[in-house]
């Protein structure tokens, strides 16, 4: 297996007054082209995880321990200024709100010149360029557009806006932060669609925050399934979808109403509500709310064991049979 | 029906609201100064004559108050005045024996260029100090900052002018002040240095107020989630400071600007006085002192029109600062 | 309802202690109050009217603390005295305003209509002047006594303390329990005090220590400008205004005076920071 172009490593993110830790030893990793998909309900880790690899996390919140490498550089141990050279450039991310994303003052010709004007010298091609990306993701009328403020825009077409300044120097990783989340149902397909298209295009890696399974089906080739801050499991779109060994993750996916199911069932929910990350003391984090629990999940903090097509953290993975 | 519903957008509209609640404002204004002056003990005639007064016969009394229309009811002299007022005529000084009109055309742009300098530089100062402060909270230098910010703020100004006054004219014998005053287009660099300490004495106290907002604001902006995308693009730091969190903290910044700037044009009386400007704050006291019905109704009412024109003024370049404001 | 209430108020003077700034705040002011009490009860080490000819111009000494003016008399009591002056005044000029302001201001905002607009109008018309050039004319007209500046700044300080007032009635007027509780029946006065009231406070509070630091500051600048308390009794301003020509070789003169009024505000500033950030329900989030 090639080296792989992100790898983060035993990740650990916590507060730093009063250190409370919201993201426990996690690890994962993205190849050169491959996307992957992380999955798990809001507060467990899973934005965290995703702004420490730019550097773009909150004030008061801190890495604690942990690699996060990139393309072989630790991306932890960097200097400001090369991190700096990193961001929109070969790691772009978009993020959940398209509404407060943008600058409101600026127009969105200069924003996504900024990109440009970041990385390179400016030039006479650079307004095509920022033409061509707005073209791209499917804005009409691009030189009125450019002119124009983020306000006139609705939220579609704002994180549309998002993605062409994320897209405009064909990153090699583009991370995304639920970004369709805000957004109504239908425009949300075509966001996702324009995402998969232009990673085609691109061969770009990508790695891609939600709280809905069902929304990345399609889009990711592995699924990392997060739940209080840790990795309770991960594996093969395929294989997690078919064969998911973790109790949550089973109760994700049978939560997920279906069009094929002609008898017509309640909903089935997970009882309870998750444990806040600080506060698992060395039990499974699962455990209160999972079936299968015995003495030991309640004693023992499981590990994630397996390999890269299929792992699982559980002292009780549930088998094949279901 | 095209027109009618042209005029009632124009009369809706909210520039024009605002310049006819200012004009009510100003007739409120008027009144009240008008009222304020009539329980003055003393009146225009013992203003003109002052001790001789008491020399007067009844007769001759009643002829100067229907001389000097005070023996008018309340209402009539009130309108004789606010009309007179309108067209130019302010009324005259007995003491200095020329029009308040003319005093005040000679007074007013020494006020206003000092208010300007004085605005300029406590806005420059308290940007600079604010944004030092706001780069990080509850270190050391945000301390200094707001450490500045408290004794701009407290140290009186006119402790502030007595100390310059004292500094420079008794030890190191440097005093422009002292001279006569020189009006820009006669004498420029005579006027800068005649404007330099009023006008620092007025940016410390505009830099307190200035520095508090800006400090405030930046630390909101800098929270937003535009900000962090400005970082994830790879934007230099320096860049997203002033084009992102700096802009976008303009607009508290702006208001604030525009009310130190009217505040400075009244409330600059005692500078005035000490570094012996010849402005409208001058004016005003001296008419007080003097009791001058007619100067200083008619300053009160020239600071008035000020006031509220700049706080129209400071609504407009808000709307420009913000394109989200339709 | 109230328990919520107590547990808040008594938390905020908890979270109040865990200031330094606010505590530095509270000490310097306090011992201005002390010295003002002293003053006012007359222990002070020399009477501040008492002028000692072989004695002017002195700098301080062990007898003089302060030093002496040019007319022999001891700065460190007329200090104190000055101080005394300052307090007084602006403390009743405040409590005046404040009383005025926040009567109209609630009953402005609970009643509403053409009575709310009528005063908000009257108070705008204020709030377009710089204060000192109001309680300038206002003070010519009426008068030096003290009490008569004391009324000249509460006129000045009122408008503010209407709208500080008015801003909480009017959202809290909005919200559905109001809403509900008069439906209900419950009369005005009933919903005015124990709905509308504790919300009024916190603003109300902080903006009284901050109108007091502005008081003195006016109260002093009308001294200086010889309108305020007049010679020959000591007073802060006037004090400063005496020392102009002094100062270059009698530094004592102009240095404690201003040092007294610098110390007051910056202890009511801090104060009224310090209760800020204590009353402000935003920081219960924590």
């Amino acid at each position: 297996m090639s080296q792989p172009l992100l790898s983060v490593r035993d990740l650990s993110i916590s507060t730093v007054q009063d250190p409370r830790i919201l993201v426990n030893d996690v690890s994962f990793e993205i190849h050169a082209g491959e996307a992957v998909g992380v999955v798990g309900e809001s507060g467990s880790g899973k934005t965290l995880s995703a702004l420490s690899v730019l550097g773009l996390l909150p004030r008061g919140v801190e890495v604690s321990a942990g690699t996060i490498d990139f393309d072989g550089n630790n991306l932890l141990s960097m200097d400001q200024e090369s991190l700096r050279k990193l961001r929109g450039l070969d790691i772009s991310m978009v993020y959940q709100d398209p509404m407060t994303a943008l600058n409101p003052v600026m127009k969105i010709g200069k924003q996504l010149l900024e990109v440009i004007e970041s990385h390179e010298e400016l030039n006479e091609n650079s307004l095509d360029r920022v033409r061509q990306a707005l073209e791209e993701v499917g804005i009409p009328d691009v030189n009125r557009a450019m002119e124009s403020y983020p306000h006139e825009f609705s939220g579609g077409m704002r994180q549309r806006v998002m993605i062409a300044m994320a897209l405009i120097l064909s990153p090699k990783l583009l991370i995304a932060d639920e970004p369709t989340t805000a957004l109504d149902v239908t425009i949300q397909q075509q966001i996702l669609a324009l995402v998969a298209e232009e990673r085609q295009k691109r061969n770009m890696s990508m790695l891609w925050i939600t709280h809905d399974l069902g929304v990345v089906a399609n889009l990711v080739d592995r699924l990392v399934v997060m739940y209080a801050g840790r990795i309770v499991e991960s594996g093969s779109v395929k294989e997690i979808f078919t064969n998911p060994q973790h109790p949550y993750t089973s109760g994700l996916l049978s939560s997920l109403p279906t069009t094929t199911d002609k008898t017509r069932k309640r909903l089935t929910s997970i009882a309870g509500v998750p444990e806040k990350p600080w506060l698992v003391g060395n039990t499974c984090a699962f455990a209160p709310r999972c079936s299968f629990a015995t003495q030991e999940c309640r004693s023992q903090a499981p590990h994630l064991v397996g390999t890269l097509e299929k792992s699982v953290s559980c002292f009780h993975p549930v088998g094949r049979a279901r | 029906m095209q027109g009618i519903s042209t005029l009632r957008r124009l009369f809706f509209s909210s520039t024009f609201i605002r310049i006819a609640s200012a004009i009510t404002t100003l007739f409120g204004i008027s009144i009240f100064v008008f009222l304020v002056l009539r329980v003055i003990p003393g009146n225009t005639i013992t203003g003109a004559f002052g001790i001789e007064t008491g020399a007067l016969n009844p007769q001759q009394i009643a002829e100067l108050r229907h001389y000097y229309g005070i023996d008018q009811p309340m209402i009539m002299q009130y309108f004789s005045w606010i009309s007179s007022f309108l067209s130019g005529n302010f009324g005259y000084s007995y003491a200095t024996g020329r029009s308040v009109f003319a005093l005040t055309k000679v007074a007013l742009p020494v006020t206003i260029e000092l208010a300007f300098i004085g605005t300029i530089l406590g806005v420059i100062m308290g940007i600079a100090i604010g944004m030092f402060s706001a780069r990080k909270p509850g270190s050391f230098r945000d301390f200094g900052g707001q450490l500045f910010g408290l004794l701009a703020l407290a140290i009186p100004g006119f402790v502030l002018s007595t100390a310059i006054v004292t500094i420079m004219a008794n030890k190191f014998h440097y005093f422009p002040n002292s001279l006569e005053y020189m009006a820009p287009w006669k004498d420029p660099w005579m006027n800068f240095q005649q404007m330099m300490f009023p006008g620092l004495v007025l940016g410390i106290a505009v830099a307190a107020p200035v520095m508090r907002t800006t400090r405030s604001a930046l630390l909101e902006t800098i929270d937003k989630d535009f900000v962090r995308t400005a970082l994830g693009k790879g934007v230099p730091a320096r860049k997203v400071q002033f084009k992102h969190v700096l802009r976008n903290s303009l607009i508290p910044i702006v208001t604030m600007t525009g009310i130190q700037f009217g505040y400075l044009l009244g409330g600059a009386v005692i500078v005035e006085k000490i570094f012996a400007m010849p402005g409208m704050g001058r004016q005003v006291l001296e008419a007080i002192t003097r009791r001058e019905y007619a100067t200083v109704q008619s300053s009160v009412m020239v600071f008035a029109i000020m006031f509220v024109t700049i706080n129209i003024l400071t609504d407009l370049v808000y709307r420009r600062v913000d394109p989200r404001i339709k | 309802m109230a328990k919520k209430k107590e547990v808040s108020q008594r938390g905020a003077i908890h979270y109040y202690l865990q200031s330094t700034s606010g505590i530095v705040g509270a000490v310097l002011l306090l011992f201005m109050i002390v010295v003002s009490i002293c003053a006012a009860m007359g222990w002070l080490p020399h009477n501040p009217l008492d002028q000692n000819v072989d004695n002017l111009l002195h700098a301080p000494s062990s007898k003089f603390w302060f030093g002496t003016d040019d007319f022999g008399r001891d700065v460190f009591s007329r200090t104190l005295d000055g101080m005394r002056r300052s307090l007084t005044v602006s403390i009743t000029a405040v409590s005046l305003a404040a009383i005025v302001g926040i009567t109209l201001g609630i009953l402005g905002g609970y009643l509403g209509k053409w009575f709310d607009m009528v005063i908000t109008r009257v108070s705008d018309v204020f709030f377009a002047f710089p204060a000192i050039l109001l309680a300038l004319a206002i003070v010519a007209s009426l008068g030096n006594a003290w009490y008569e500046t004391s009324l000249a700044i509460a006129i000045v300080y009122t408008p503010i303390f209407i709208r500080v007032a008015r801003g909480p009635v009017l959202s809290v007027k909005e919200m559905d329990y109001i809403k509900v509780s008069r439906i209900l029946g419950f009369s005005s006065p009933r919903i005015l005090i124990k709905h509308i009231l504790p919300n009024v406070f916190a603003p109300i509070v902080v903006q009284i220590a901050l109108s007091l630091s502005w008081a003195i500051l006016t109260e002093s600048g009308l001294s200086f400008l010889g309108l305020g308390t007049q010679p020959p009794n000591a007073s802060l301003g006037l004090m400063v205004s005496d020392a102009q020509p002094l100062a270059a070789f009698a530094w004592w003169t102009l240095v404690f005076p201003s040092l007294f009024i610098t110390i007051v505000v910056v202890g009511l500033n801090l104060v009224g920071d310090g209760l800020r950030d204590a009353l402000d329900p935003a920081r219960r989030s924590s």
